[in-house]
């Protein structure tokens, strides 16, 4: 036992070594036309090698870390307690998304500039979540394609304005369809795949999109991306210094209050906060509606559902269909307020973020979800200090979550169903 | 009611059923018996729809349906169990019976985002039938648990019960008693005599409890090797030297 435990921390030290080694222990430098490669400072080589004996002695003692760890009851102030009954348990769960609402509304009104354009950001990313969480979380349908229903959403704002000078509120349900006709069009061809598969298929649709929008130069100018998007307006009245179209007011002259460039971005942040609240009612009744309830019998188990009569066509369609009405909502909102749009924001990395938010919070808990992309969002802004470590830092988050709870920050709880007894 | 001619099932060079012919009257119990391999589930999927049968014809209640989609045969009113329980483990118990009741639910989505009185008048009605099934079986205590986490006998029961709710016409149990320790047997044993007794249901059985068959079946057939060995009354297959045969080896 004894020996073996060394052995596999040898192995771990010795790959710690072959990983930091070659990107910490060596410098490339410029001089001139070459690039020469030189040893690092003494004090990087010792501090790999020190890592690495750390690893080693953390992998040699590991059962008796985790066992120290174990014994430490204040850690864990939930250790003791009883389990909180069901229904107590999601009327704490309704106050603290009411809560967190109300909070939002509060939010632009007190705090900096800055922080409500990172706030808009959560929000999207919360919309997306929440779309997302409909096909792998209650449908069990791994996409890895997602972004690409995020794109159209936002692309097709941006072409509208561009081509036909369309607003933004006309935009919103014209890109939330047109994602979702983008989701029945994927849906067809992966109805039969399951797991793997799925996710490969998808993975290669999410690039087909961003490639292109990237060489479809004549349309969508390719990598230079589509600029000048509008803003939305409040009832025909814009939230710029000047009017930019006819017929139109100007939201500080109508009101008759000083001109200011937050009113634009609290208005946005506003508007998004709306959407991801729509959004999270709309899924949450789904989750108890007929349609709900086939997703998780399909993810639960497909031969069972088919055999009750749920045909696996209409099931898929519809998550996939849903799934991407909700990033097209997300998109247009995005297209709006960076007023810029180009292929580099709809890469792969979007659509993995966006799953690990999903996974993080707890595959098919809404709130969970939330509190997700409110942490993955802002997490790596407030660690900007460290900058090249971010995803290191990120990384290591993942690791530690999938080694303490598999399942989520929140699992997803099953809603208790009131019977009335039958003669 | 139902009628199988013929049925055959070729998997590559393997005729898996050969010649199967089935009749089942309304409110009959008909038991299908044989050794393992005989191909007894073979002729349940190919019944069912997830096999699309080689040769043969299933005709019920008039109409063809070899070959139709699964889905659409549990529609016409043809529901199964299988071997080994497939529940919707991490659903509660009372959505497992919800799940199957889809075809009866108002499925409009627009209609269950506003709630409309249709919806809500059929998600009641649902909500007392899988209530009226739980109480039937023994599990109305238990409606807001994981299925999943039940005991294994009443996954058994939670399966029969979530076939009623579709109000199915025909019943197909594969192996209903397999794991079952003889007292869970004997209650099993009651509620299918009370299905076909009360509710009017056919059912078809495939079951290795010898007692079970013998007991509840008006009619058996036997298969071995996926021919057709025999069939008929309990007392005539108990007699039959071709089955004992089969069963029991040459003497």
């Amino acid at each position: 036992m004894a020996a073996k435990n060394y052995r596999h921390a040898l192995f771990c030290a010795i790959v710690t070594l072959i990983i930091s080694f070659p990107i910490l222990g060596f410098n490339l430098e410029a001089k001139g036309i070459s690039v020469t490669l030189t040893g690092a400072e003494t004090s990087t080589v010792i501090a790999v090698v020190l890592a690495a004996v750390a690893v080693f002695v953390f992998q040699a003692y590991r059962d008796s870390f985790t066992g120290l760890l174990g014994k430490l009851p204040r850690l864990n102030p939930l250790a003791g307690r009883e389990p909180m009954e069901q229904a107590k348990k999601a009327k704490l769960e309704s106050w603290i998304l009411t809560g967190i609402v109300v909070l939002a509304l509060f939010w632009p009104f007190v705090v900096s500039r800055g922080s409500v354009d990172l706030a808009t950001l959560v929000l999207i990313y919360i919309m997306l979540a929440l779309g997302l969480n409909v096909v792998v979380g209650l449908a069990g349908l791994l996409d890895l394609g997602y972004v690409a229903f995020y794109a159209v959403g936002a692309y097709t704002f941006a072409l509208l304005s561009q081509y036909t000078g369309i607003s933004f509120w006309m935009a919103l349900p014209i890109g939330a369809l047109l994602a979702a006709l983008f989701g029945l069009m994927l849906g067809f061809p992966v109805l039969r795949l399951r797991g793997d598969y799925l996710a490969i298929v998808t993975l290669g649709f999410g690039e087909i999109i961003r490639i292109l929008l990237n060489n479809w130069t004549t349309l969508t100018g390719g990598p230079n991306g589509i600029g000048g998007i509008p803003e939305p307006t409040l009832f025909g009245m814009e939230f710029g210094r000047r009017v930019k179209e006819e017929g139109n007011t100007s939201f500080h002259e109508t009101f008759g209050i000083a001109y200011s460039g937050e009113h634009k971005v609290i208005f946005l942040y506003l508007i998004a906060l709306v959407l991801a609240v729509i959004t999270a009612l709309i899924i949450r009744r789904f989750m108890r509606m007929p349609v709900g309830r086939a997703w998780e019998a399909l993810r639960e188990d497909e031969i069972a559902a088919r055999s009750l009569g749920l045909s696996r066509t209409a099931v898929k369609l519809s998550a996939f269909t849903i799934g991407a009405f909700f990033a097209g909502f997300a998109g247009t909102v995005f297209a709006s307020k960076q007023g810029f749009i180009s292929p580099e924001s709809f890469v792969f990395l979007e659509s993995a973020i966006i799953l690990a938010i999903v996974v993080l919070g707890g595959m098919g808990s809404q709130l969970g979800v939330i509190l997700a992309a409110i942490a993955v969002t802002i997490l790596p802004e407030l660690a900007r200090e460290f900058s090249e470590y971010r995803m290191l830092i990120f990384g290591a988050a993942m690791v530690l979550m999938m080694i303490w709870r598999p399942q989520g920050l929140l699992p997803m709880r099953r809603i208790h169903i009131k019977l009335n007894r039958q003669e | 009611m139902l009628e199988v001619q013929n049925l055959s099932m070729r998997f590559g060079g393997l005729l898996a059923v050969d010649g199967v012919s089935l009749d089942i009257q309304e409110r009959e119990i008909v038991s299908i018996i044989g050794p393992n391999g005989a191909g007894k589930t073979t002729v349940f999927n190919c019944m069912s729809g997830f096999y699309k049968p080689s040769g043969g014809k299933i005709i019920f209640e008039g109409k063809e349906v070899q070959g139709k989609p699964d889905y659409k045969i549990s529609r016409l009113g043809m529901v199964r169990t299988f071997q080994h329980v497939r529940l919707f483990t991490q659903m509660s118990v009372v959505e497992n019976l919800l799940v199957a009741q889809h075809r009866h639910l108002n499925t409009n989505m627009l209609a269950g985002l506003f709630g409309t009185p249709d919806y809500k008048r059929r998600e009641q009605k649902a909500l007392d039938r899988a209530a009226y099934w739980l109480e039937r079986v023994g599990l109305l205590d238990l409606a807001n648990r994981d299925a999943g986490n039940l005991a294994y006998g009443q996954q058994r029961r939670l399966e029969i019960a979530r076939c009623m709710v579709t109000e199915p016409k025909l019943l197909m149990l594969d192996e209903p008693a397999a794991g079952l320790n003889p007292a869970e047997t004997k209650e099993l044993n009651q509620l299918i005599v009370s299905l076909k007794e009360d509710y009017n249901v056919s059912v078809v059985l495939i079951e290795h409890d010898m007692s079970l068959v013998m007991d509840i079946s008006d009619r058996i057939n036997v298969i071995n090797q996926g021919c057709p060995l025999a069939s008929g009354t309990p007392e005539e297959i108990r007699q039959n030297d071709d089955v004992i045969k089969a069963y029991l080896g040459e003497a």
